[in-house]
């Protein structure tokens, strides 16, 4: 744990990329293989499922500092994060031990799960006095499941080339598949991953091993900058883009395997694609969009995660939410990776591939110029789609988001948009700890006669006053907490801090004066919120200093949203 | 009984003596705990601070200000209230003010360190029936390791870095923490550069008598190999400006007890967070408090309502008084602006280097 610890630490205090990727090296030069197939694991966003709940490690912690409850809870709103809110209240005398990160996991934390309350206590405990600060910290990180540090999983993969001298893109390969829960990190699984003379197992792939996904990056460029950054349109493979789950299939030797992107096996949830798989020949793999079909078009992706949402699937849901792939690429053909072959290429493939099985094919729009597209774009949300894929046709099938064999635009259509007033405010976490960055937002339940109206209804809040059921009020909606500079930030905090009303725990209720363009992707009826809606990723467009409180947007106007 | 301390919109009064202590309001007569600008400002009659904290109140406030300075210890008598000042181990001069009245005696801490401080006076406990304490950093996550630690941890930082020539930049608050830092690095690893607004408060601390290393302004540097393994000290407010841009690639560090968090580290992007305070921590606050005797306790700026509740549990009658003190804004700009006055204009171009230099 100690390198382990001293490697967070040297990736946690600096911004320099360099730096991160010669602490990652010096490490892994110096740990064992199966310290370091754990830290490759949890550098690269591996969770254990949590052993230990966070509640019981509250109560633990809180009990060996000596301290009540309440100035725990006092603690944590100042420190925004748990596990260094308990490594700070610890008792500070420790005899550090010298045992290693696997040891720490395999031996000592994954064996707490299923473990009687007092023996996690005792155990747990018992950890603590054998580390320092930083150790505890860590270690409830990895206990609690929250562990994160400023690595990307490309970065992690770099660091590991160079350690190795084995090709970054080949590390990648090898790694697909390293994060699923269901396959411990072992020495031999490390040595595999790093290994420069693999033999023939690079070739003749794990059975269901997928290949690293080829992300998108936004384009955010105006119109008419189109034809100067991207060239012809005739250069350009032009999709819709699915709002669904990434997903790859894997066909070979006669089974099926379903991967999300996030690397995560899921074939048990989706049997309709395990049916259509078997119509496909040994040695394919496909990429494509996971999504809910329903009378000929895609359905919201609150149906889709519904579905997400179970363990078990039952025929109410199968007949509710029926699920399709809806395929865009083609990554291996008769065994053979493709992914080097241009799009063109694997396009064409693809539709001989598909043709006879029961697959979608993600269609492609030809139109003579960027203006065209520009117009048909507007119809993306009465197609259910977010927008357009852009797919140079000459291009490979890069890894990840590097773009050093292509590049794949994300050409999305603008968010809906509301003007609302902020209520509540709540002190963000990790680096935005006690500052104000997560906000409640509200529309009228009305159009407000005039100013004075709603000034009326601000008095009411200050004093308190209840509104009556059909007297003009403000509405929750929705929360956000991201779009706005740290500038803003801080300006909005100060603004919260001097028109404060009451607060209950960590959340205050202010005096609204403040009028904010929040930007969403979609809204449904939900009946649990207060305003029977729900919008999908809300964020923060605009302050609008320009606007009165009388001229935000009213439930009506979210209501009209709901049938575009 | 008659409370000997009572709040008012000027600030903290004693009503039997008819003075204020570190008074935000103009007042006739102030006694002042130490010459941070929150507690020390411009505009009273007459002050009453210690002996040590003389040089840098008149280089603050002006010369001429009616200050009489008293020895720690020494009792001075007011309307029949006996007033006397014992260090509080915040800064330079630093002062707990002691009132003793009719049989009753209170102490207001100002803000205080218990830690020992090679640049001013150890904290002394008084006892007392009634203190008043600050609560800057008054949550049980707050708890200081030893300085001589921290200090090792600032020197390895600063000696790889001039290994590898680059400047160490450490940011921190111009008067006390600065002059804390340099008494306590290791001088020998490279020159040392400070801001003018430190430099200021170094001579006034060297005036004292208290021992600090070399420190250099920029313009008095004629070695510019020493721009690239200097330990630079200045306020966190120079390290956006024109000032820093000398320094080239340089690592960046903040040194304040706020570092202890790792969302204001990561915040503020630097390189380091050390942690140093001036402000007693949790166990201090809780040391100090325990060892004046005191049965009521009022607490000021910071976590004033965890305080409260807390030592209510603990079975004290504790209370609070609202003050204007903890702004560390108003600070900075007192010691950027007594760096200007004495002269230590910002050059906004780093000196050229000698013809035929190795570049």
């Amino acid at each position: 744990m100690k390198h382990f610890s001293k490697l967070f630490t040297e990736l946690d205090s600096t911004t320099s990329t360099n730096a991160k990727l010669a602490a990652m090296q010096r490490y892994f030069e110096q740990a064992s293989p199966q310290d370091a197939a754990w830290a490759v694991y949890f550098l690269s966003g591996g969770k254990p499922r949590q052993v230990v709940k966070t509640a019981s490690l509250r109560a633990l912690a809180c009990a060996a500092a000596g301290i009540e409850d309440w100035l725990f809870d006092e603690c944590y709103q100042a420190v925004g994060d748990l596990a260094e809110t308990i490594a700070y209240v610890l008792p500070l005398d420790f005899a550090a031990s010298d045992v290693g990160l696997a040891v720490w996991v395999e031996a000592r934390l994954l064996p707490l799960r299923g473990l009687s309350d007092e023996e996690v206590a005792q155990r747990v405990t018992g950890f603590w006095r054998e580390l320092d600060s930083q150790g505890r910290f860590l270690l409830i990180k990895l206990v609690g499941g929250g562990f994160r540090v400023g690595v990307s999983k490309l970065l992690v993969q770099r660091a590991l080339a160079a350690h190795s001298g084995v090709d970054a893109k080949r590390i990648a390969q090898r790694m697909m598949g390293y994060l699923d829960a269901k396959v411990l990190p072992s020495a031999s699984k490390f040595i595999a991953l790093t290994a420069v003379n693999a033999g023939a197992s690079d070739d003749i792939l794990d059975a269901g091993q997928p290949y690293p996904f080829f992300l998108a990056h936004q384009l955010d460029a105006p119109l008419e900058d189109f034809d100067a950054r991207l060239g012809p349109v005739d250069d350009w493979q032009v999709e819709w883009k699915y709002d669904g789950i990434r997903g790859q299939i894997v066909k070979r030797a006669g089974q099926s395997w379903i991967w999300s992107r996030g690397e995560e096996l899921v074939t048990e949830r989706f049997p309709e694609i395990v049916t259509l798989a078997h119509s496909l020949p040994d040695g394919t793999v496909l990429d494509g969009e996971i999504m809910v079909w329903q009378g000929g078009a895609p359905a919201s992706f609150a149906l889709l995660q519904q579905r997400i949402g179970r363990k078990t699937l039952g025929k109410k849901i199968l007949a509710d939410a029926p699920v399709t792939f809806m395929a865009y690429d083609l990554l291996e053909a008769r065994g053979q990776d493709l992914r080097a072959e241009p799009q063109h290429v694997r396009r064409a493939a693809l539709e001989q591939v598909l043709a006879g099985t029961g697959f979608k094919l993600s269609p492609v729009e030809r139109l003579a110029c960027w203006t065209d597209f520009a117009l048909l774009r507007t119809e993306s949300r009465a197609r259910g789609v977010e927008g357009f894929m852009l797919k140079r046709r000459d291009a490979g099938y890069g890894t990840g988001r590097s773009k050093a064999d292509g590049v794949w635009w994300k050409w999305k259509i603008e968010p809906m948009t509301i003007d609302c007033v902020l209520i509540y405010a709540q002190a963000g976490h990790g680096r935005r700890a006690s500052l104000y960055t997560d906000y409640t937002f509200a529309v009228w339940n009305r159009q407000p006669v005039d100013a004075a109206e709603a000034q009326a209804v601000v008095q009411a809040i200050e004093k308190r006053q209840p509104a009556q059921p059909d007297a003009l009020q403000l509405v929750a909606f929705a929360k956000a907490y991201s779009g706005l500079t740290d500038d803003e930030f801080k300006q909005i905090d100060s603004v919260i801090r001097k028109t404060t009303l009451e607060k209950f725990g960590p959340v205050r209720s202010v005096k609204p004066t403040l009028v904010f363009e929040l930007g969403f992707e979609g809204i449904n009826r939900s009946p649990r919120h207060k305003s029977g809606l729900a919008v999908r990723f809300p964020r923060m467009l605009r302050i609008r200093t320009d606007k009165s409180l009388h001229e935000a947007n009213t439930l009506t106007d979210l209501n009209l949203l709901l049938n575009l | 009984m008659q409370d000997l301390i009572v709040q008012r919109p000027e600030g903290l009064y004693c009503p039997p003596g008819d003075f204020y202590i570190d008074p935000w309001r103009p007042v006739s007569r102030a006694v002042i705990t130490h010459a941070h600008a929150d507690h020390a400002r411009t505009g009273h009659g007459h002050y009453l601070a210690a002996a040590p904290a003389e040089g840098v109140l008149r280089a603050r406030l002006g010369a001429n200000i009616a200050l009489q300075s008293v020895p720690y210890g020494q009792e001075v008598t007011h309307n029949g209230v006996t007033v006397s000042l014992h260090p509080a181990g915040h800064v330079l001069g630093s002062a707990q003010v002691r009132l003793a009245h009719g049989g009753q005696t209170w102490v207001a801490s100002g803000d205080y360190k218990v830690a020992p401080d090679a640049t001013c006076t150890p904290f002394e406990p008084v006892r007392c029936d009634v203190f008043i304490t600050e609560s800057t950093f008054g949550l049980p996550i707050y708890r200081w390791r030893p300085d001589a630690e921290v200090f090792a941890e600032i020197n390895a930082w600063w000696a790889a870095n001039a290994a590898v020539g680059r400047a160490s930049v450490l940011m921190c608050y111009s008067f006390g923490k600065a002059q804390r830092i340099l008494s306590g690095v290791d001088a020998r690893i490279a020159p040392i550069i400070v801001h003018s607004a430190i430099q200021t408060l170094n001579t006034a601390y060297r005036d004292a008598g208290v021992d600090l290393p070399q420190t250099r302004l920029v313009s008095e540097v004629t070695d510019p190999t020493d721009f690239k393994r200097a330990l630079v000290l200045c306020p966190p407010s120079a390290a956006v400006g024109p000032w820093i841009k000398r320094f080239g690639d340089f690592s960046d560090a903040f040194a304040s007890g706020w570092m202890q968090l790792r969302g204001a580290r990561r915040r503020g992007s630097y390189d380091k967070g050390f942690v140093l305070s001036d402000h007693a921590d949790w166990p201090g606050l809780m040391g100090a408090i325990g060892a004046t005797g005191a049965s009521r306790v009022i607490v000021t700026h910071g976590s004033i309502p965890v305080l409260v509740r807390y030592l209510s549990s603990q079975g004290l009658q504790a209370e609070a008084f609202q003050t204007e003190y903890g702004d560390d804004a108003a600070e900075e700009k007192a010691a950027e602006k007594a760096g200007e006055k004495a002269g230590g204009k910002i050059p906004e171009k780093a000196p050229e280097q000698p013809l035929g230099a190795a570049s």
